[in-house]
C-alpha cells in the first residue's frame, strides 16, 4: 500500500487501493486508519485521497521535536509540579543519555536554576529508567555503569531485571541511586502508536517522596502516571 | 463542607472559555467553545454577540459538571473579555443590532484621519490616554450610529445598550432583557476613548468629539466588586469581577505594586507596566490605561506596550514559508545556528504598534546575505519579539522614571527557552514564568473572589504565585548594544513604505 501511495503524487481513493490489491474496502480503510495514526499517510482537504506523508524523508531522524514536546508539556508539568510541590522534569534519550527537555521549579520560590538542555545518568534516575525500558535501539544500554552512591545500580543483569519491572508496572523509580538523600517518580510518555518518546518525573527529599518503610508514594506515583497519560493524550490528539 | 470554587469567563477573541479555581490559585476545570470569525469585507472583522452569549451558557455548566461539582460550590463569576470589541443591542428585545466590531477592525482608518484633523492623533491624549487609531471603541461606536439608518435617534431615545463584551455578559448574566444590569468596569472603559483617564467618568467632550449620546453608555464600576447577582446560567451567584484581559493577566501575575511588569506573549503581545494611583502620560508610544480599581479605593494605572506581530510572525514562518511543521521547532532550527547571522526580520505586516505607532510601515528582512541560511531566519524570528520587547522596555523606563527588574512572562510563547534567554539578555533582567500560565483567567477570578471574601486580600493572592521558571541575563554588554543597533536601524528602512498615493479607500 505505501509502494502504490508513493507512486501517485495526486493520492489514492480507497477504492483505488482495494482494486490494485485485491482488498476489501473495509480492510483498506483498517490499514489506512492505522497508517494515518502513526503518519505515515494524509487525508487530503476533501477526505477523499489519501498520500504519503513527508516523514519518509525523516524517519531516521527523532520523530517527535523536543520542542514540541515540551510545549506538549508544560501546563501537564506546571500542574503537577503544583499539585505534588516537587521539582518536575521531561526528559528523553539521545546518545546514551538522558536529556532534559523541560523543568518546572519546585513551587517553593527558592533559587533554582533551570537545567533544560544538561543530560542525567539514565540507570541512575527514574526519568532515565522510564525511556531505557522502552528503548530498542540498543546502543543506548550504556556498557559501563557509572556508580553515583552506593546505590547506583551498577550491575547490567540487574538493571535488566528492574527495567522489566518498569515495564511491568509501567512507571519507574529511583531512591538515593544518584544523590544521597533524594529519590524520584517517572512515567513513560508514549506518542503516535504507543512511541515512547520522553518520560516525565519528580524528584525531591527521599521523606517526602517516599512512606516510612522507604515505598514511593502510591499518591505521587498516580499523579505521575497520569501526568504522562495527559502528555500523550495530547500528542495524539493533534499530531 | 465541600470545596468551594471560583469560575472565570474569559472571553476571548477566538473563543470563551470557564476556568475553575481552587483557594489555592490551581487550576481544576476547563470548558471551552470557538465562535466564528466573520469577515464581511476586507478589513472587516466581526462576531455574533447571541452565538457568544450562547458559549457562556455552555461552557460555564460544563466546567462545573465536569468535576461533579454542584452550582451551590461556585462562590463567584470573575469576567476578563476581549477588550475594545464593541457592541449595540436593543434593551428592550435584548437583541445585538448588527454584529460586534472586533478590535482587529480597520473600517474606521477614513473616520479616524479625519478626526485626527490637523490636530493630530494625540488630540485626547490628555483626555483619556489614547491616540486616535481604529484599535479603541469610540471611533467604531461612531461609525455604527451614523451607519445604521435610525439608529442614532433610537439612541437618543435610550431605546439603544452599547457596550463591550462584558457589558454584554453582565446584562445577559442578570436577566437581558427583563431587568438586566447595564454596566462596565473601569479597565475596559479605559479603552474606549470616552473615559476621563484622571476622572474614571465619561467625559462630555469625548462624547460630544465622537458623537455619542450618553443614554446608550453602561455605568461604570471598579474592576473587583459585586457587580450583581447572577440571575441566569448561575442563578444565585454573584458577579465578582470585570477586568479586559491584559489587565486580568497582570493580576492575574500579581503585579499589585508600581514597578512590576508582566508581558503575555501570544499572538501579539502586551507588555503592563504597573505605574500605581499615578497617571503616567507617555512621551514615548505607550498606552495609558487603568490597571484596575478594588472596590471604593483608588484606582491603579498602567503604562502599557502593545506588539501587534510575535507570535503571529512564527505562524507566518509555519505556514507561508513552511521551513517548520510545528510552531513549537522553530527553537530547534533556531539552534542549529550559533547566532542571527547578520539578519534582522522587522515584522511590520500592518505598520508598527508601540513605541513607533507607524501605519505606513512595512516588514523588511535586512542584513541579507548569501551566507543566511533558514536557521538565521528562524533565529531572526524568535528575535523580533525579543527586540520588539526591548523598544517597549526602553520606552517603559524612559515614561515612568521606574526602570524595571524583572519581567514576568506569561502566554504560549514562554515554552520557547531560546527566546526567554534572550529575552533575559537582551533586557539584563531576571525572566521569570509562573506556575500558572492561565493567568488571564486567573486574575478575573482573583479580583472575583477579592470582592466576595474567598481570598482576604492582595497578599494572600501574592502568596499563591510560584516560580515556575527563571532565565538569568548573560549576554556581553558591548554584543547587546550592537545588536541593539543592529535591530534600530532595520527599523529605520521599514518607514515609509506604504506611500500616500497607495492607500486604499
Amino acid at each position: 500500500m505505501l509502494r502504490l501511495l508513493a507512486a501517485a503524487p495526486d493520492g489514492l481513493g480507497v477504492a483505488d487501493l482495494g482494486n490494485a490489491l485485491g482488498l476489501a474496502k473495509p480492510t483498506v480503510h483498517g490499514i489506512l486508519r492505522t497508517l494515518q495514526q502513526v503518519g505515515f499517510v494524509e487525508q487530503d482537504h476533501t477526505g477523499a485521497h489519501y498520500h504519503l506523508s513527508d516523514i519518509f524523508g525523516r524517519l531516521g531522524e527523532s520523530y517527535l521535536d523536543p520542542n514540541e514536546l515540551r510545549s506538549r508539556a508544560i501546563n501537564w508539568a506546571d500542574s503537577l509540579a503544583s499539585r505534588s510541590g516537587e521539582v518536575v522534569r521531561v526528559g528523553r534519550l539521545v546518545d546514551g543519555k538522558v536529556e532534559v527537555v523541560h523543568h518546572v521549579f519546585r513551587p517553593d520560590d527558592s533559587d533554582q536554576d533551570l537545567d533544560v538542555g544538561t543530560t542525567l545518568p539514565p540507570h541512575a534516575t527514574a526519568l532515565g529508567k522510564a525511556v531505557l525500558a522502552f528503548d530498542t535501539s540498543g546502543a543506548a544500554r550504556p556498557r559501563r555503569l557509572e556508580a553515583y552512591t552506593t546505590r547506583t545500580i551498577t550491575d547490567p543483569a540487574r538493571l535488566a531485571e528492574e527495567l522489566a519491572t518498569v515495564r511491568a508496572r509501567g512507571w519507574a523509580s529511583e531512591l538515593e541511586e544518584h544523590t544521597v538523600e533524594l529519590a524520584s517518580i517517572a512515567a513513560p510518555i508514549r506518542g503516535l502508536g504507543g512511541l515512547v518518546v520522553g518520560a516525565v518525573g519528580l524528584a525531591g527529599r527521599l521523606e517526602r517522596i517516599c512512606d516510612s518503610k522507604l515505598r514511593h508514594r502510591p499518591d505521587l506515583i498516580s499523579m505521575v502516571r497520569s501526568t504522562a497519560e495527559a502528555i500523550a493524550r495530547d500528542l495524539r490528539e493533534d499530531t | 463542607m465541600a470545596e468551594q470554587y471560583v469560575a472565570a469567563v474569559d472571553q476571548g477573541t477566538n473563543s470563551t472559555r470557564c476556568i475553575l479555581f481552587d483557594r489555592r490559585g490551581r487550576l481544576v476545570s476547563v470548558a471551552q467553545r470557538e465562535h466564528r470569525q466573520l469577515f464581511p469585507r476586507p478589513g472587516w472583522v466581526e462576531h455574533d454577540a447571541a452565538e457568544i452569549w450562547r458559549n457562556v451558557t455552555r461552557v460555564v455548566p460544563t466546567a462545573v459538571r465536569q468535576i461533579g461539582a454542584e452550582p451551590s460550590q461556585i462562590v463567584a463569576i470573575g469576567i476578563a473579555n476581549q477588550r475594545e470589541t464593541s457592541l449595540l443591542w436593543d434593551r428592550f428585545t435584548g437583541w445585538p443590532i448588527g454584529n460586534a466590531v472586533v478590535w482587529q477592525d480597520t473600517r474606521t482608518s477614513r473616520l479616524v484621519s479625519e478626526l485626527a484633523g490637523t490636530e493630530g492623533p494625540d488630540r485626547f491624549a490628555d483626555l483619556c490616554g489614547l491616540p486616535l487609531t481604529t484599535y479603541f471603541s469610540a471611533p467604531r461606536l461612531k461609525w455604527m450610529l451614523d451607519h445604521t439608518p435610525g439608529l442614532r435617534e433610537r439612541a437618543e431615545r435610550g431605546e439603544v445598550y452599547f457596550g463591550t463584551m462584558e457589558s454584554w455578559l453582565i446584562w445577559n448574566f442578570t436577566g437581558g432583557a427583563n431587568g438586566g444590569l447595564h454596566v462596565t468596569d473601569v479597565t475596559n472603559a479605559s479603552r474606549t476613548m470616552l473615559m476621563n483617564i484622571e476622572t474614571l467618568e465619561w467625559d462630555d467632550k469625548l462624547l460630544e468629539a465622537f458623537d455619542v449620546p450618553r443614554a446608550v453608555l453602561p455605568d461604570i464600576r471598579p474592576s473587583s466588586g459585586v457587580f450583581a447577582t447572577a440571575t441566569d446560567v448561575l442563578p444565585g451567584v454573584r458577579i465578582g469581577a470585570a477586568l479586559g484581559d491584559q489587565q486580568a493577566a497582570l493580576f492575574g501575575q500579581t503585579c499589585f505594586s508600581p514597578g512590576e511588569a508582566k508581558c503575555t506573549y501570544g499572538t501579539g503581545s502586551f507588555l503592563l507596566l504597573h505605574t500605581g494611583h499615578e497617571i503616567v502620560r507617555s512621551k514615548h508610544g505607550m498606552l495609558t490605561t487603568v490597571a484596575y480599581q478594588i472596590g471604593d479605593e483608588p484606582a491603579s494605572y498602567a503604562l502599557e506596550g502593545s506588539m501587534a506581530v510575535t507570535g503571529s510572525l512564527v505562524q507566518w514562518f509555519r505556514d507561508g514559508l513552511g521551513l517548520i511543521h510545528t510552531a513549537a521547532e522553530i527553537e530547534t532550527l533556531a539552534r542549529t545556528v550559533e547566532d542571527n547571522g547578520g539578519a534582522y526580520i522587522v515584522p511590520a505586516f500592518s505598520g508598527l504598534f508601540a513605541p513607533h505607532w507607524r501605519s505606513e510601515a512595512r516588514g523588511v528582512i535586512a542584513g541579507l546575505t548569501g551566507y543566511i541560511t533558514k536557521g538565521h531566519l528562524a533565529r531572526a524570528v524568535l528575535e523580533a519579539t525579543g527586540f520588539q520587547t526591548l523598544e517597549v522596555v526602553d520606552a517603559m523606563n524612559a515614561d515612568s522614571g521606574i526602570a524595571l527588574t524583572a519581567l514576568k512572562v506569561d502566554g504560549g510563547m514562554t515554552a520557547n527557552n531560546l527566546l526567554m534567554q534572550f529575552l533575559a539578555d537582551l533586557l539584563d533582567v531576571r525572566v521569570v514564568r509562573p506556575m500558572v500560565t492561565e493567568t488571564v483567567s486567573l486574575g478575573a477570578a482573583y479580583a472575583a473572589g477579592l470582592a466576595v471574601g474567598y481570598w482576604p486580600d492582595l497578599e494572600g493572592l501574592r502568596s499563591n504565585w510560584h516560580r515556575a521558571g527563571q532565565w538569568l541575563p548573560h549576554m556581553d554588554p558591548d554584543r547587546r548594544a550592537t545588536e541593539y543597533a543592529n535591530w534600530k536601524a532595520a527599523v529605520q528602512r521599514t518607514f515609509n513604505w506604504i506611500r500616500p498615493e497607495q492607500v486604499a479607500e
